[in-house]
């Protein structure tokens, strides 16, 4: 985090942090009420789309109320609908289908579309720019800027051209300052700024804390004859064990192209367990590594994604702003889905500060976002599937999916919940047991062809950082990571991040951490998952990281 | 077809690449000339002479083709332009800076770079960094082409008799004058055109090791000191010896990668190496899926005993 | 010390020098690029496309005279689809004064786009054209020598250091046995290496101003050219993948098989 002292400043209405979903529409749905209104819009990737990662599939809801006629269009990028999908117990040898009849009527997919949601945030971003939204890639919002009174008024960009040792190289640039009305952060799962803002204002105080996954995602050419477009397939059960929570996707989109990814719930127990590896191991499973016969894998990513869902989601306003989409967590764990919420959030925002600027407001609490999520489609979305997280973390696997269908059987035949709501009572992080409790894992080596290693996956990612920039990984203490990470722990950095970031290296008789920043693909898992939270993940020079296309 | 090849020399020695190069003619049609231009050329020409294959050897002298700028050199091939369908060189820095001002001065394309003959007009080359290779048909009547050397064996001397021919030589354009040349020290080549290179990755433990094995075998094989990004994190050699994607790429005779596991980005970087050794002692490391010859040992061990036997 | 009379020269010719710089937008050099199943091409469907590394240097460069005031105008030409504005908007905002984009759905070889400079070149009358020594796509390595050709000017390529001064260009250039130093007499044609310099960074407000700016349009016909192919590519394929060869068992062995087997050592 590099700020100059003497930075320009500009003036808009409205400037939000990320070119997500949520950002995207609420510019779109504020220039829709507005087309006077300023608004920016910065992004960390070095284009839209380029540090999106998802699945995904699409409930059109939020596209639907941003965009009546898109339907309509030539150019929409929801060209696959879901004909077909499957619900699959995995064991290790077997799979047992769970019947569509018995699985929860919110959890179909009927209507939804198989999309590549950087494709989608690309659309998006081409019909902001033509209301006039200016979206400026390359550049990461690093830090809040307050008023006099307390209020948020605008947002730092980061130096560039910093070296290493923090000293300025020839080509430094300072950062500038962003002011606006109001500010949006759309930073996506464990966002840097939101962070700020929640510790800042104390936007947590009586909501849960925030749960996480880290979702792994490949994407496939499949031969053709082997290719369903619109099949999709979810899985929970092997490879992972009883007590460990998470699931596979499996979407075969246009093209030959076959999306697959895992999810791992971060709250998992053992620091030996490697959310990479298991993905890898899915994909070995006799009903599932068949579609592979012949293919090759063309991208890789991975990114944290929020799972607390209705008990977890902060007050989302502050004095001059507010939190949307991921940022905040509307992602419904059931449905794997949070990009239909994105978007509302989205709208509801743009359209009450659309509303708040035309009245002469200015740098205030807009509390009528803070009213508006519950009681609409995002809250109507979230609250049946309240309890089957929580159940999921308690029950494991095998009772806590059944426990947590029943439940959501319950709403929505009744409207009500057996469990009322249950609470997320641990971060993810405080979860994490001590490695004597377990024994380590061992994982089969890649053979290159189904399955590979983390450095040639994130090769595929197009990752990269400028070699002289100062590291975005802060370690904020050092022996409190070899005494604990790697005594107490053995370790976890080195098999969560599924970038290969960290390394514990021997060196003679001590021990010695490294930390390949220029590896990390943002997925934000080290912040979020480091049992002592010692490490802090900011926003690196912008245009580094991932270079998503397709995913 | 008749064909004219633009020796690399220093004035002194016949450079392999023209060796090299003459293989990919030969491919290409059988009438084939060099042409030695620069300044007291002798030696370089009768070593031309010996090449298998060749036809007859044209030198051009005089002293504003010392230093081979482009310029005049262009000028001497025009002036012989008519009786060539292909003019060849290496893709040397001066194959590549003489060769496109020659196919712009004939107003024809010029394919860069081929990594081997098709057929007379069709070759391939690589593109995107090596990552796609191109078939592509050559439409002119008179062809200009590049060779990467590392692609074709040399062509054998033997014991021919051809007749070095001298050239009448057009008068200097003067648009360029040479100023000074510093060479690279000779143990120490530069990464991007040596012939051999030696790098070293975090096997080495440290900056003093790192330095002390892999000096004296760089010297050795007169070899550029490569290194991996871990090398490089590790503060075991400095930012410019990094090879691999977002550094370097080498396509040298001889790579020895040496406690380099081989991440996928350095792979990618060495992939044009006509041969790669690797010396590893984890047998897995990734390094021998491309190594052609692979070594599981102690590099504390191996790298003195190939000093000593070099 | 300069004499007075070779100062005014310099001055003299300092007062009007116009630098033309080429620029192309290609695949980010980040992206990890992929051959087409059916050999077509390459996969550029979403594709993150930049400036050509190379030719940032060449901009970086120009900009640099002409803010040491041996320079007074940078104009910045691409050619390409109506697309290629992002790459000139992107050369605006590192400091180009003018941006001229050559209006072409086709992908021109370089020789053709030697001959779009050319024509560009009797119309803008500049005393420098700097070239990137190659774009990281077709990986030719031409374009700006075969201007020089085909204009018969001067020509420096492969610059790692640059200067200018009386009417002419001293040139460092990075060749296989170290680094040569020439003069070149302008005008010429320079093309950039790495080590030429580090590019600037367009800043956020220099970004913003250059999507204001005009960039003037032109296409072949207006030039007087007629498009002729001079290359047909027949196929583009991955390289084939190495193979893993053999495990030796001692330093002798290694050293005997490098030798007999592949004539090294």
């Amino acid at each position: 985090m590099h700020l100059s002292t003497t930075r320009e400043s500009m003036e808009f209405d409205v400037v939000i942090i990320g070119a997500g979903p949520a950002g995207l529409s609420a510019a779109i749905r504020l220039k829709q009420l507005n087309p006077t209104l300023s608004v920016v819009i910065l992004e960390k990737g070095a284009e839209v789309g380029a540090h999106i990662l998802s699945g995904a599939i699409i409930d059109p809801i939020g596209i639907d109320t941003l965009f009546p006629n898109w339907r309509k269009e030539e150019d929409h990028p929801f060209k696959t609908a879901v004909t077909q999908e499957h619900f699959l117990i995995l064991g290790e040898k077997r799979a047992w289908k769970i019947p569509n009849m018995l699985i929860p009527g919110v959890m179909s997919n009927r209507g939804n579309f198989v999309v590549s949601l950087g494709g989608v945030c690309r659309w998006l971003a081409q019909k902001a720019e033509r209301l006039g939204v200016e979206i400026y890639p390359g550049f990461a919002g690093i830090k809040m800027l307050y008023n006099a009174v307390g209020a948020v008024a605008g947002v730092a960009t980061g130096d560039m051209g910093v070296r290493k040792d923090g000293s300025h190289g020839l080509n430094y640039t300072p950062g500038i300052e962003l002011m606006g009305k109001y500010v949006l952060i759309g930073e996506g799962a464990c966002g840097s700024l939101a962070k700020e803002l929640i510790a800042h204002y104390a936007l947590d105080r009586k909501s849960c804390p925030q749960k996480y996954g880290i979702g792994i995602k490949e994407l496939w050419e499949v031969d053709p004859v082997r290719h369903r477009s619109g099949l999709i397939l979810h899985s929970v059960g092997w490879p992972l064990d009883k007590r460990t929570t998470g699931g596979s996707f499996l979407y075969h989109m246009k093209n030959n192209k076959v999306s697959v990814g895992f999810v791992v719930h971060l709250d998992y127990r053992n620091p030996y367990l490697s959310p990479f590896e298991e993905f890898q191991r899915f994909k070995t499973h006799p009903t599932i590594r068949n579609v592979f016969i012949g293919a090759k894998r063309i991208a890789y990513g991975a990114r944290a994604l929020t799972e607390g869902g209705w008990q977890s989601v902060p007050k989302l306003v502050f004095p001059g702003g507010a939190l949307v989409g991921c940022a905040a967590g509307f992602m419904n764990v059931p449905r794997i889905k949070g990009v239909h919420n994105a978007i509302l959030s989205g709208i509801t925002a743009g359209e009450h500060i659309a509303l708040a600027i035309a009245s002469g407001r200015a740098h205030d609490e807009i509390i009528g976002i803070e009213d508006s999520w519950r009681m609409g489609p995002i809250g109507r979305d979230l609250l049946p599937v309240r309890n089957l997280k929580p159940l999921w973390t308690k029950y494991g696997t095998k009772f806590g999916v059944i426990l947590g269908g029943f439940d959501m059987w319950c709403h929505q035949l009744s409207g009500f919940s057996l469990f009322g709501t249950m609470q997320h009572k641990k971060t993810d992080a405080v979860m994490l047991d001590p490695s004597f409790m377990h024994d380590p894992i061992k994982y089969p080596s890649p053979d290159n062809i189904l399955t590979f290693d983390r450095l040639s996956s994130i090769y595929l990612s197009g990752t990269h950082h400028r070699d002289d920039e100062p590291s975005h990984l802060l370690l904020k203490d050092k022996e409190l990571q070899e005494k604990s990470e790697l005594g107490v722990y053995s370790g976890p950095s080195t098999r969560y991040c599924p970038a290969a970031v960290y390394e514990w290296i021997e060196d003679g008789n001590s021990r010695r951490y490294v930390i390949n920043a220029q590896n990390c693909i943002h997925c934000k898992t080290c912040d979020i998952k480091d049992p002592n939270k010692n490490i802090e993940w900011i926003p690196p020079e912008g245009r580094g990281g991932p270079l998503y296309f397709d995913m | 077809m008749a064909i004219l090849l633009l020796a690399e020399h220093d004035n002194q020695r016949l450079a392999i690449e023209t060796a090299k190069t003459l293989t990919a003619a030969r491919e290409i049609g059988s009438d084939i000339d060099i042409l030695v231009a620069g300044m007291n050329t002798n030696q370089v020409a009768v070593a031309a002479t010996k090449l298998l294959g060749v036809r007859k050897v044209l030198v051009a002298e005089t002293f504003y083709l010392q230093y081979q700028l482009a310029e005049p050199l262009t000028y001497v091939i025009i002036s012989l332009a008519d009786s060539y369908d292909v003019f060849i060189a290496p893709a040397t820095a001066m194959g590549k800076n003489v060769m496109p001002r020659l196919a712009g001065q004939l107003g024809v394309a010029q394919i860069s770079e081929i990594i081997s003959v098709v057929s007379h007009d069709i070759f391939k080359r690589p593109t995107y960094a090596g990552n796609a290779i191109e078939t592509v048909q050559a439409l002119d009547a008179k062809k200009v082409i590049t060779v990467r050397t590392t692609s074709f064996m040399a062509a054998n001397a033997g014991k021919c008799n051809v007749e070095i021919e001298k050239v009448v030589i057009p008068e200097d354009p003067s648009l360029s004058r040479f100023v000074s040349q510093i060479d690279s020290s000779k143990g120490q080549p530069e990464l991007n055109s040596a012939l051999v290179v030696v790098s070293g990755g975090r096997g080495f433990g440290s900056s003093e090791n790192f330095k002390m094995l892999l000096e004296p075998l760089a010297k050795r094989l007169k070899a550029a000191i490569g290194a991996s990004r871990a090398a490089v994190d590790a503060g075991y050699a400095s930012n410019d010896r990094q090879v691999g994607q977002t550094g370097k790429s080498v396509s040298p005779e001889l790579y020895i990668a040496i406690g380099i596991s081989g991440a996928i980005q350095h792979l990618a970087g060495i992939m044009d190496s006509r041969v790669i050794v690797a010396i590893n002692k984890d047998p897995e490391a990734p390094i021998f899926r491309v190594a052609d010859y692979g070594f599981v040992g102690d590099l504390f061990e191996i790298v003195p005993a190939l000093i000593e036997i070099i | 010390m300069k004499d007075a009379k070779q100062q005014t020269m310099e001055q003299k010719w300092q007062g009007d020098m116009k630098i033309i710089v080429g620029v192309k937008r290609v695949v980010d050099y980040n992206v990890k690029v992929r051959v087409k199943s059916d050999g077509s091409g390459i996969e550029l469907t979403n594709v993150k496309m930049s400036m050509n590394p190379f030719d940032e240097i060449a901009l970086e460069e120009a900009i640099r005279l002409r803010e040491k005031g041996v320079a007074t105008e940078v104009v910045a030409i691409s050619i390409g689809s109506a697309i290629s504005q992002e790459t000139l908007r992107t050369a605006l905002a590192m400091g180009a004064d003018r941006a001229i984009l050559v209006v072409d759905k086709r992908v021109l070889e370089p020789l053709e786009v030697a001959i779009v400079f050319r024509e560009l070149v009797k119309v803008e009358a500049p005393n420098l054209v700097i070239f990137g020594k190659q774009a990281i796509d077709d990986d030719s390595n031409q374009t700006g020598q075969m201007l020089a050709g085909l204009l018969g000017w001067g020509q420096a390529a492969f610059a790692s250091a640059m200067n200018v001064k009386n009417g002419e260009a001293i040139v460092e250039r990075e060749v296989d046995a170290g680094v040569q130093t020439i003069a070149v007499r302008l005008p010429a044609v320079i093309t950039a290496d790495l080590r030429l310099n580090e590019p600037r960074y367009a800043s956020l407000p220099n970004i913003m101003q250059a999507r204001r700016k005009i960039i003037e349009e032109k296409t072949l016909s207006e030039l007087g050219i007629t498009y002729k192919p001079h290359i047909k590519v027949l196929k583009i394929e991955e390289p084939e993948a190495r193979q893993p060869g053999i495990r030796v068992n001692s330093v002798a062995e290694l050293v005997k098989r490098l030798r007999q087997e592949k004539n090294l050592l």
